[in-house]
C-alpha cells in the first residue's frame, strides 16, 4: 500500500464521479417535485367558465366558480358607472396599482372593465378570504349585514367579516382591514354578452 | 382427470383448448413516430370508431399536442363528442344503449392495444366475412362470432370465409375455416385498406401509451448519461483498487 | 481558496461533529459499519447484489411514496386512477414504471443474492441468522409484490388475488371461513383491495425495513462471507484488522457504485425501451380492467412467482382434497429456512466442493427455471410432467443435501483468500 498514490487523479476522478452522481439525483429528483403539479385533471377542472350575461338586470349579480373560486359578474346601474371616478380620494389604491389583474383591465382605469356595465372580479375579500356582499346600489337606503353603509356609499361590496369596503369597480377603500383591490381574473367578453373566464381572448376557447 | 383435480386447470384448461384453433393473427408494421399515420389513424378513428367505441383515458388537448394538430383542427375535425379540448375522448353512444342494441357495450379502446396487441387490432379489422347466420350478417375470422357490425365495409367491400376440410384423427371430416377471400365492391383496393388499418393501428398504440415515443427519445439521454456515469465509477474503482494486492 | 479559510471551515465541521458526536453516535456508527468495517477483499461480481437490493428497496419506497399520492385504492376507481397517473399527472408515467421494473429487479437480484449464499455457503455457521432473516425478508417480499400486483386491479390482478386467496380455502376445516375473512367479502372485492393496499404501502414495508435492519446487523456482527467460504477474521495482522479485509470504505464503496451503474444501465433500458419487458413485468391481461365474470385466457402469475405456482399445480389432490399443492408450495420456502443445518459439508465454498454439489447445484438452477417457464404455461402437454420432474429436483436439492454433502469429495481450503477481481 506504500507505493505511489497519484492522489491527484483520485481527487479528480472522486469529483467527478460525485459531481456527476449530484447531476443524476438532481435530474432524478425532477419527475418527482415535478408530479405535484396540477395535473391534466386539475387542469380540466380549471378550465375556462362560460356564461351568458345578457340575462343580468340592472344592480343584479351572478355568481359563477371558477378554480373553486367565486367569480362576480355585475351588471352596474348606469348611476354607479357616471360617479365611478368622483371618490378616488376615498380609495387606497384608486389605480389599482398594487392590485392583481390583468393590464387590459388596468388600463380601463376607475371601470376596471371589458365592458363598464359588466364587472368581472373575483369574490375574495383580500384581507382573509371571505366572500364580500354586493351592494349594489348608490345612496343606497339599505343595510348590509346589519351596517349602515351611509348616504355616501356609491355602490360596491361591503365584507361581513371584518369590515373591508369596495366599490362597484372592487377598489378598496381606506382605513379598512383589507390591503388591496379585489383581485380580477383574465376573462374575455364577447359581443353577446358571453364572458368566458379564465383566458384573454374568446378564440381560445371558441 | 387433470380438470376435476387440479385448483388452477379446472380454470385454465377449457381456454387452452379454446386457444389452439384460432388462426394465426396477421402481423403489422407501425411506426409510433409516423405522426402523419397517427394523424390519419386519429382522424379515421374519430370518423369511423367513435361513434361506439370511447378512449375514456385520454383526453382530446393530450391528443392534439401529441399529434401535432392544432387547436382550431382539433376542435373542428376530431372533437365530435365534446366542446372542451380538456375532456376524455367518449363516444357518442349510451353504454346502455351498446348493451341494448349489440348484446354487449363496444369496449373502450385507449389500452386495447397493450391488452390484445397491434396485431391483433390489424387482424380483426381485417377480418370480417360475410355470415348470414350472424345479426349483423358478419363474422370475423380472429373473434369467432364477434357482436360488432362491420362499419368498414363499404371501405374494404365484402369477404367470403375460406374452408377446408380436415379429417382428424378419429376419421371424423369437417370443414375448418382458414382465411377469407379479398373484399369485394369496396370503395379501396385491398393495398389502400390495408394502410388505413394500419393507420388506426397505429392511433391504438399511441392512445395505450400516449408518453411512448418520448419515453423512447428521451431513455437514450439516460442511457448515454448512465454510460458516462459507468465508466467514471470504473475509473475511480480501478483507482482505488491499486492499494489492494 | 486560502489555507486559513479553509482550516476554519474544517474547524466549523469538527465542532459541529464533535458536538453531534457527544449526543448521538454518528462518527462510531460510520466507523464501525462502514469506514472501519473490514470486509474480504477477494468479493466478485456475485457480491453486488446485497446492495443492489438495497438500492432497490429505496427506489420502491420512493416511488412507491409518489404512486400513493395519486392512486385510489378502491375498486371502483383504482383502474382509471392508475391510468390517470400515466397519462394526466407530470411525470407520473416514469414512476409507476420505476415501480413495476423495480418490482421484478428486486427478485431478480434477491435469486441472485440467495444463489449467491447457495454457492458460497453464506448461510453457514456462524451466519444462520443473516440467511433466516433473509429468508424472512424474501417471503415478506413476496407478499409484498403479490398485494401490490393486487392494486391496479386490472383483469390479471383481480383473477391472481382470485386464485392465490383460494389456496387459503383449501387449507382443511378452517379454509371456507378464512377466505371470506382474508377477502373480507365472498369474493375479491373493494374490501381486500383496500386492506391489500395498506399492507402493501404500511405494514409490509415496515416490517421488511425492519428485517433489512436486522440482516445487516446480524452480518455485521460475524463479518462477511466470501468466495472462498474462509473466516478472514481468524487471521489478523498487528494493527487488529484481518490480513484479507479491506475497509468497507472507500473499496466497496467505489466498486458497489460500478455495480450501481451497470445495474442503473439496464433498469433504465427496461424503463424506457420495454416497460413490459413482452409481458413478464407487466401483463397483457393487466391492461383491461378487473372483471369477475371474465376469466383472462391464461392466468398466470408474474414471472417470480411462476416457479412457486408451478409447484402449487405439480401436486395432484387426493383424499378429497387439494390442499397437499399448497403444502407443497409452502414447503419450497419453509424448506430454504433449513439450510444452514442441511448443508454438512466441511466445506463452506463451492470452490473447495466435489463434484456432487457442483452438480446438485446446477440440476437445483436448472429446475427452478423449467418450473419459472412451466408456471407461465397452461398445464397441458408436456408441462405436468416437467412440472413434478422440477418439484422433485427442486425439493431433492434440498432434502438431499445433509447426505451428498457429506459424501462427496472436497478439496482443501487455503488459509488466506485467493485473488481479488
Amino acid at each position: 500500500m506504500a507505493e505511489k498514490i497519484d492522489h491527484g487523479r483520485r481527487r479528480l476522478l472522486t469529483a467527478a464521479t460525485v459531481g456527476t452522481g449530484a447531476i443524476g439525483v438532481v435530474f432524478a429528483a425532477v419527475p418527482f417535485l415535478a408530479s405535484w403539479s396540477p395535473s391534466a385533471r386539475a387542469r380540466a377542472l380549471g378550465a375556462p367558465v362560460e356564461l351568458d350575461a345578457s340575462k343580468l338586470e340592472p344592480g343584479q349579480m351572478v355568481v359563477v366558480a371558477w378554480r373553486g373560486q367565486p367569480i362576480y359578474v355585475v351588471r352596474r346601474t348606469k348611476d354607479v358607472i357616471a360617479h365611478l371616478g368622483d371618490h378616488n380620494e376615498l380609495l387606497a389604491d384608486p389605480n389599482s396599482d398594487n392590485s392583481v389583474q390583468p393590464d387590459y383591465i388596468k388600463a380601463t382605469g376607475a371601470a376596471r372593465a371589458r365592458n363598464p356595465e359588466y364587472w368581472v372580479g373575483l369574490g375574495v375579500c383580500t384581507h382573509l378570504g371571505c366572500a364580500p356582499t354586493s351592494a349594489p346600489v348608490r345612496r343606497g337606503e339599505f343595510q348590509v349585514a346589519g351596517v349602515d353603509l351611509g348616504k355616501d356609499w356609491p355602490g360596491g361590496f361591503y365584507c361581513a367579516c371584518h369590515g373591508s369596503k369596495y366599490d362597484a369597480s372592487g377598489r378598496v377603500f381606506k382605513n379598512v382591514p383589507a390591503p388591496k383591490n379585489l383581485t380580477i381574473p383574465p376573462y374575455a367578453l364577447g359581443k353577446d354578452l358571453r364572458i368566458v373566464v379564465g383566458v384573454d381572448d374568446a378564440s381560445q376557447n371558441a | 382427470m387433470f380438470k376435476r383435480l387440479w385448483l388452477i386447470a379446472a380454470i385454465l384448461l377449457p381456454f387452452g383448448a379454446a386457444v389452439a384453433q384460432e388462426v394465426p393473427l396477421q402481423h403489422v408494421h407501425t411506426n409510433i413516430n409516423d405522426v402523419q399515420s397517427l394523424q390519419r389513424g386519429a382522424r379515421d378513428f374519430m370518423n369511423y370508431c367513435s361513434g361506439c367505441h370511447s378512449l375514456r383515458y385520454l383526453r382530446y388537448e393530450r391528443m392534439g399536442k401529441d399529434l401535432q394538430i392544432p387547436l382550431p383542427l382539433l376542435k373542428k375535425n376530431l372533437m365530435l363528442t365534446s366542446k372542451k379540448p380538456l375532456d376524455h375522448i367518449l363516444s357518442a353512444m349510451p353504454e346502455a344503449d351498446g348493451v341494448k342494441w349489440f348484446g354487449v357495450a363496444p369496449p373502450d379502446l385507449t389500452l386495447m392495444s397493450r391488452y390484445m396487441g397491434n396485431d391483433y387490432i390489424y387482424s380483426f379489422l381485417k377480418g370480417f366475412y360475410a355470415d348470414k347466420t350472424r345479426l349483423w350478417g358478419v363474422n370475423n375470422l380472429y373473434k369467432p362470432n364477434v357482436a360488432m357490425p362491420f362499419v368498414l365495409a363499404t371501405l374494404q367491400g365484402v369477404q367470403k370465409p375460406v374452408y377446408k376440410s380436415v379429417t382428424d384423427p378419429s376419421g371424423h371430416t369437417r370443414m375448418e375455416l382458414v382465411g377469407v377471400t379479398p373484399g369485394t365492391g369496396g370503395s379501396m383496393t385491398p393495398a389502400q385498406y390495408d394502410e388505413f388499418v394500419t393507420d388506426i393501428t397505429n392511433f391504438l398504440n399511441y392512445t395505450a401509451e400516449p408518453i411512448k415515443a418520448e419515453r423512447r427519445s428521451l431513455g437514450v439521454y439516460v442511457m448515454l448519461f448512465l454510460a458516462l456515469f459507468f465508466v467514471l465509477t470504473y475509473l475511480l474503482k480501478k483507482e482505488y483498487w491499486k492499494d489492494v494486492h | 481558496m486560502s489555507a486559513s479559510s479553509d482550516s476554519a471551515g474544517a474547524g466549523n465541521s469538527r465542532g459541529l461533529i464533535a458536538w453531534i458526536d457527544a449526543r448521538f453516535p454518528m462518527t462510531k456508527l460510520w466507523k464501525e459499519q462502514v469506514a472501519e468495517y473490514y470486509a474480504p477483499k477477494n468479493f466478485n461480481f456475485w457480491y453486488f447484489f446485497g446492495s443492489l437490493a438495497m438500492l432497490v428497496l429505496v427506489n420502491q419506497i420512493i416511488t412507491g411514496i409518489f404512486l400513493t399520492m395519486d392512486y385510489k385504492p378502491n375498486a371502483a376507481e383504482a383502474f382509471g386512477s392508475v391510468q390517470y397517473i400515466m397519462n394526466d399527472v407530470e411525470w407520473g408515467w416514469l414512476i409507476r414504471y420505476m415501480h413495476t421494473t423495480g418490482a421484478s429487479a428486486f427478485f431478480i437480484v434477491v435469486y441472485l443474492h440467495m444463489f449467491r449464499g447457495l454457492m458460497y455457503g453464506s448461510a453457514r455457521k456462524p451466519r444462520e441468522l443473516i440467511w433466516i432473516f433473509g429468508c424472512l425478508i424474501f417471503v415478506l417480499l413476496m407478499a409484498e409484490a403479490f398485494m401490490g400486483y393486487v392494486l391496479p386491479w386490472g383483469n390479471m390482478s383481480f383473477w391472481g388475488a382470485q386464485v392465490i386467496t383460494s389456496l387459503f380455502g383449501s387449507l382443511p376445516v378452517i379454509g371456507g371461513s378464512l377466505l371470506e375473512w382474508i377477502r373480507g367479502d365472498y369474493v375479491i372485492a373493494d374490501a381486500t383491495l383496500n386492506r391489500f393496499f395498506a399492507l402493501h404501502v404500511a405494514a409490509l414495508p415496515l416490517a421488511l425495513i425492519f428485517l433489512v435492519i436486522a440482516h445487516l446487523m446480524a452480518l455485521h456482527e460475524v463479518g462477511s462471507n466470501n468466495p472462498d467460504g474462509i473466516e478472514i477474521k481468524k487471521l489478523k495482522g498487528p494493527d487488529g484488522h484481518p490480513l484479507d479485509g479491506i475497509p468497507f470504505h472507500p473499496y466497496y464503496t467505489v466498486k458497489d457504485m460500478v455495480g450501481v451503474a451497470g445495474f442503473l444501465l439496464i433498469f433504465c433500458a427496461v424503463i424506457f425501451f420495454a416497460p413490459t419487458l413482452g409481458g413478464f413485468f407487466l401483463e397483457r391481461a393487466n391492461f383491461t380492467p378487473a372483471n369477475p365474470l371474465l376469466t383472462p385466457p391464461d392466468i398466470t402469475p408474474v414471472w417470480y412467482f411462476t416457479p412457486f405456482y408451478a409447484m402449487l399445480r405439480a401436486v395432484p389432490s387426493f383424499a378429497g382434497t387439494q390442499v397437499w399443492g399448497v403444502l407443497v408450495m409452502g414447503s419450497a420456502i419453509v424448506v430454504l429456512f433449513f439450510v444452514p443445518w442441511l448443508d454438512r459439508s466441511p466445506v463452506k465454498s463451492i470452490r473447495y466442493k466435489g463434484p456432487i454439489y457442483k452438480i446438485m447445484l446446477t440440476l437445483f438452477v436448472l429446475s427452478f427455471i423449467t418450473l419459472g417457464d412451466v408456471g407461465m404455461h397452461p398445464p397441458a402437454g408436456i408441462y405436468p410432467l416437467l412440472a413434478r420432474i422440477g418439484t422433485a429436483v427442486y425439493f431433492a436439492f434440498f432434502l438431499l443435501m445433509p447426505w451428498y454433502t457429506k459424501i462427496d469429495r472436497v478439496k482443501p481450503v487455503p488459509e488466506r483468500v485467493t485473488g481479488h477481481v
